[in-house]
């Protein structure tokens, strides 16, 4: 790289994104640039449909932006193969699911260890660390129990058990603690902040609550598909590590 | 890869053992149908073989008509004399013997029993094959004389006499009573609920006399000797009964000459046209249980593409989650195919022996019930997990 800024980790070049057709097409987003650089720890705001879950799950190489680059590490994730991208997933990203997406019928710990199996973990291990993850977020007690007999606080977190439990380059929380009391809130807010601090793990959290994005380094707003306000860009780049 | 896929498939498998145990209920109706059906028509063809067989292969077997059975009526019946003068006029015949017969009820004691009487001579036996296990044969003054002395079958014996021993004993047919000289070695049952040890055999003239009231006989048995050529003396016994009976040349013959290798072929064509259409309701029913298992396959698919959403969503490739969806549906195919084999062939065991005919296992209606059904299995659990295997996780997350 031949700028003197460091690489980031991942960005944003003009993405958009366009569901549906025709007169019934929406653009839940219409051009973001967002520049993360590794180590960082981005709270990401915004009034409720501005598109900052659409723009996670793309982050998150769980969806492909109708136009615009996706770089992560300087590669260019629109041009990557299912595949490529399965790989990125599996082997760098964690992702924390607005609506939990926990695999019904099965339990806590066995959720938690999914990303592990794919992984190739060998059992001993998978479980201890699955484990780990639970205990992280105070659940070890409830490992047994499935997603329907927990609250969704519950599931909540063990769904962020399932995200950190691979220790993963890049964590993105899509309202982490949109259903945890005020107390459990700074619990986890307080584990994200300890592991992007211990770990250097990159963090991208979606959050409504001011209070929660105060944990955060740097905080972007979004309204309407677009990128309202970003404190890099505001600050010159003082909060790239 | 593989081990792994394995075993988030078996894990799947336990974890929903409804859905589970529809499938494999699916593959094991139709698997059982089919080779049930199939093994048990095998069984009655083998059955009816063998019943032939002992009736020997070289027995002709004469009545009047065009027709076995009641059409016969018109036709006049056979005299005495017939069975004389084909033995005397055709050369190469081993045995010839008159019978007449009537159904009647035999008593002995407080029991009874309907059976067919039939009066006939000693050359009877020959004929025919039978051997006697006791007693004797008749002698020629009792066939002379018309004697009230009788043969009887093991199924006689066994309904009147019990464990007693019958020969020497006295038993009631109609109104008159009737001596017990001999029993006939088993012959076994026949299929279609025919039994051949059902029989009473007495001299012709005490038949003729005391039961059918006529000089008539109605069925005349030659046996072919072994050098001759069956055919060329079923045409000479043809043309010696045309002219004892006064056909004209033009009319048709008014009595049929069948022999046991033309009936075992018209009986053997009968059963294979069974067993086809019992394997045809076998197939529908193979077909019907394969619908059953397509929809559970695609509504299971379709209700787990969430689950697909969410392997995908954590790094699971899509050929890793679509290996484990075709494992899921190998492994129940596979075992309610080995199921339904296996019940398949207790039952066709069992339902074979109630039918008195040979249970004959094929290893090939097996082992094609089994792969057309897991065949379906794993088919339609493959295309649709494809389909959600190739959407962006997202895309799949959503589906409703
Ligand atoms: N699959 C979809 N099909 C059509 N429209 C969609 C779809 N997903 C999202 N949208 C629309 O895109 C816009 C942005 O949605 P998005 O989920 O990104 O909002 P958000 O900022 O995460 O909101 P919230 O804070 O409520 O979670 C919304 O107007 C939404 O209705
Ligand atoms: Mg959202």
């Amino acid at each position: 790289m031949s700028s003197d800024a460091p690489q980031p980790l991942v960005a944003l070049r003009g993405v958009t994104k366009t569901y549906g057709e025709g007169a019934s097409a929406l653009s839940a987003l219409r051009g973001i640039d967002l520049d993360i650089a590794p180590g960082e720890f981005v709270a990401i705001m915004g009034p409720s449909g501005s598109g900052k879950s659409t723009a996670m799950n793309i982050l998150g190489c769980l969806d492909t932006p109708t136009s615009g680059e996706h770089l992560f590490q300087g590669v260019h994730v629109e041009r990557l193969s299912r595949t490529q991208r399965a790989l990125l997933r599996r082997h760098y990203l964690g992702f924390v699911f607005q609506g939990y997406n926990l695999l019904a019928r099965t339990s806590a710990l066995e959720n938690v260890e999914l990303p592990l199996i794919y992984r190739r973990w060998p059992r001993t291990r998978r479980r201890a660390a699955a484990l780990e993850a639970l205990a992280a977020v105070g659940l070890v007690d409830w490992r047994a129990h499935r997603p329907s007999e927990l609250s969704g606080g519950q599931q909540q977190r063990v769904a962020i058990a399932r995200a950190i439990v691979t220790d993963p380059e890049l964590l993105l929380a899509d309202e982490p603690t949109g259903n945890l009391d005020s107390q459990r809130s700074h619990e986890i807010m307080a584990l994200l902040a300890g592991l992007n601090r211990e770990r250097g793990v990159t963090l991208v959290m979606v959050t409504h609550e001011a209070e929660m994005a105060r944990y955060a380094s740097r905080s972007v707003r979004f309204r309407d598909g677009l990128v309202e306000h970003d404190d890099a860009a505001s600050h010159g780049g003082e909060q790239a590590a | 890869m593989l081990r792994n896929a394995l075993l988030v498939a078996l894990r799947e498998v336990r974890r929903n053992l409804l859905r589970s145990f529809l499938t494999i209920l699916g593959i094991v109706i139709g698997v059982w149908a089919v080779i049930t059906m199939v093994t048990l028509g095998r069984g009655a063809t083998r059955a009816v073989s063998a019943q032939i067989a002992t009736l020997g292969s070289n027995l002709l077997l004469m009545r009047p008509g065009q027709r076995f059975g009641p059409g016969s009526a018109n036709a006049p019946n056979f005299k005495l004399a017939d069975a004389a003068a084909i033995r005397d006029q055709i050369g190469g015949l081993s045995a010839v013997a008159p019978a007449a017969n009537r159904v009647v009820t035999a008593v002995y004691a407080a029991r009874n029993w309907s059976t067919v009487v039939t009066g006939t001579s000693n050359a009877y036996f020959d004929a025919t094959g039978w051997n006697l296990v006791r007693g004797r044969r008749f002698a020629e003054g009792e066939l002379r004389a018309g004697k009230a002395v009788c043969i009887i079958g093991e199924t006689v014996r066994s309904k009147l006499f019990g464990s007693e021993s019958p020969v020497g004993s006295r038993i009631r047919l109609k109104q008159f009573s009737c001596t017990v000289i001999g029993l006939l070695r088993a012959k076994g049952q026949g299929a279609m609920g025919m039994d051949q040890d059902d029989v009473v055999v007495m001299p012709l003239r005490a038949v003729q006399r005391r039961l059918t009231g006529s000089v008539d006989v109605n069925t005349l048995f030659v046996s072919v000797g072994a050098r001759a050529d069956i055919d060329r003396v079923k045409q000479q016994i043809a043309a010696l009964m045309r002219t004892r009976r006064h056909i004209a040349d033009k009319e048709e013959d008014d009595f049929r000459i069948l022999d046991t290798r033309q009936i075992a072929e018209t009986m053997t064509s009968t059963i294979r046209i069974m067993t086809l259409l019992l394997g045809a309701v076998a197939a529908v029913s193979l077909l019907v249980g394969g619908i059953g298992i397509m929809n559970i396959m695609l509504v299971s698919v379709t209700e787990r593409t969430r689950e697909i959403g969410i392997r995908l969503a954590v790094g699971a490739l899509g050929r890793e989650v679509l290996l484990q969806f075709v494992i899921e549906a190998v492994v129940l195919s596979a075992l309610g195919g080995a199921i339904g084999i296996v019940l398949a062939t207790l039952g066709s065991i069992a339902l074979a022996s109630a039918m008195h005919v040979p249970y004959v296992f094929d290893a090939r209606i097996c082992a094609l019930a089994f792969f057309f059904a897991a065949g379906i299995g794993v088919i339609f659990g493959y295309f649709p997990a494809r389909r959600a295997a190739r959407l962006d996780p997202i895309e799949a997350l959503r589906h409703e």
